[in-house]
């Protein structure tokens, strides 16, 4: 086996270039780095000017998500030998206005996560004295949707992000779909208005690339149909019975 | 809420970079390809639907007019057509069952059923009703 | 955000469609368009075909289907377009082609599946 690969890394400084560039590196090919080995040895070793995130290394803070050769992707969770012999090509996640080098300005979907209230929402006066209480089946009905870890890699894969960024996105709508099913939640009324709007589910057209992309398996177009088809019972309902309920 | 993050985190740097879509964002992708490939069939469902039409007009109208209109599908542009057809909705049908058991979540005794057991019920109608259908037309 | 009241009612519509649709076009498209052209199956007789479309239960599953395949195909061209080739800005034009076009189809289906065999 060759014992170095090419990385090709985009770079954009935006005091000195108007449009990103992409900068070769050559790194040692070893069979237990991942991508994120790769940077990291540029950044040590080779160019400490490299700008990019990460935290934990293993697949659960969400931090280091980018592109590798047009797919994205969890940089601590795909390994350089599955390139080689490279070139191996890494860029910013797609559809997020990038910053610096491969860092992407997170601030649109970190709004959007809170348009969707995604937390327990009682309508009781008083809190309990004890915990609320779940069965495993319960637990089970949500439980994919809470393995998120807002790595934004659906984002970056959803065209219809991409085309308008406006669209909630599949990530704050597996959240959502994630409280309302929630047996302790007593919310999803209130997150209705966010989810049915114009910008919410009805913008998807079930590219079905967010749930390709997710390294969790969290599946975020399933929950979205799944709400449709929620939603829009909810309407047929309210024209059946424009008193009742909601 | 997202233009107000196009100047947030740089001061006074120049604006972050945007990356525009393309017109064409579709064709460089294999997955993406097929999704817009799987939208277009739409056009030959309508299609399908005029054809449908013509051929009612042409029974109802009489034995002439039906001969007429089988002549009229032997033609080699409206085979090809046809053809071509026959072929989106094809994949409209496969990807449309292959789909549903990600949007349908079906229990049975508080049991999530596993989704291939959706995908195959499906499968299994399309079979069904393609033979009723076969069986209703020829007779 | 403005609350959609209409959106959820034109998806039901496109995903009855799309399954209607997915039963019953390819059988009949493989059929009329090309086994029978192609001489592979032999054609049915004009009496007999006659007789199937004139039995009610005929005519409203093939009313049905025309309607809601007209409906599924005008949801999924409108975003087609929207999305595909970035015409959204258009979207006054697209949505009045592509509902008109289904309710104008709709209306020719009524007229001859519904009214002209009775």
């Amino acid at each position: 086996m060759a014992r170095s690969i090419t990385m090709q890394v985009a770079r954009y400084r935006p005091d000195r270039e108007a449009e990103p560039t992409m900068q070769s590196y050559d790194v040692p090919l070893r069979k237990d780095w991942a991508i994120l080995d790769g940077l990291n040895h540029i950044k040590d070793e080779l160019d400490g000017t490299l700008s990019y995130r990460w935290s934990c290394r293993m697949g659960i803070c969400g931090s280091c998500g980018m592109t590798v050769n047009g797919e994205p992707k969890l940089t601590c969770a795909t390994f350089l030998t599955d390139y080689a012999p490279g070139p191996v090509r890494v860029e910013p996640l797609r559809n997020f206005p990038v910053v610096r080098d491969l860092v992407v300005d997170i601030g649109d979907f970190m709004a959007k996560l809170s348009v969707v209230q995604p937390w327990i929402i009682r309508k009781d006066e008083e809190t309990p004295d004890g915990e609320y209480l779940q069965t495993p089946a319960e637990l089970e009905d949500y439980k994919q949707f809470s393995m998120c870890i807002n790595c934004m890699l659906c984002y970056s894969a959803c065209p219809i992000y991409g085309l308008n960024e406006h669209f909630l996105g599949p990530a704050a709508i597996a959240l959502a779909q994630r409280y309302n099913l929630d047996s302790r939640d007593q919310g999803s009324a209130d997150r209705m208005d966010a989810l049915s709007a114009s910008t919410g589910v009805w913008d998807c057209t079930y590219v079905g690339e967010c749930s390709t992309a997710c390294p969790k398996n969290v599946d975020p177009a399933g929950a979205i149909q799944r709400y449709k088809l929620t939603a829009a019972t909810e309407t047929l309902k309210s024209f059946l019975m424009p008193r009742g309920g909601r | 809420m997202s233009d107000t993050t196009a100047t947030s985190h740089v001061g006074n740097q120049p604006r972050p970079y945007r990356r525009r879509v393309p017109i064409l964002w579709w064709v460089r992708r294999r997955s993406y390809l097929l999704f817009v490939a799987r939208e277009v069939s739409s056009v030959f469902v309508a299609w399908f639907v005029v054809f449908l039409l013509l051929l009612v007009r042409a029974v109802l109208s009489g034995e002439d007019a039906y001969r007429r209109f089988l002549d009229w599908t032997a033609n080699p542009f409206v085979l090809a057509l046809n053809v071509v057809a026959l072929l989106f909705v094809l994949l409209h049908a496969v990807t449309w069952f292959n789909l549903a058991p990600q949007a349908m979540v079906v229990k049975v005794r508080g049991r999530r059923l596993p989704p291939v057991l959706i995908a195959a019920a499906h499968f299994g109608a399309w079979a069904v009703v393609s033979a009723v259908v076969a069986w209703i037309v020829l007779g | 955000m403005p609350k959609q009241r209409i959106a959820p009612i034109l998806w039901l519509l496109f995903s009855a469609g799309g399954i209607v649709a997915a039963l019953m076009i390819p059988v009949l498209l493989a059929l009329f368009g090309v086994l029978f052209p192609l001489e592979l199956v032999a054609p049915p007789d004009h009496a007999h075909l006659l007789a199937v479309i004139r039995h009610p239960l005929t005519r409203l599953v093939l009313f049905g289907t025309c309607v809601l395949a007209l409906f599924h195909w005008a949801h999924r061209f409108k975003y087609t377009l929207y999305d595909g080739l970035q015409l959204k800005g258009l979207h006054t034009a697209i949505n009045t082609f592509a509902y008109g076009g289904a309710l104008l189809g709709s209306a020719v289906a009524a007229y001859l599946l519904l009214l002209l065999p009775a």
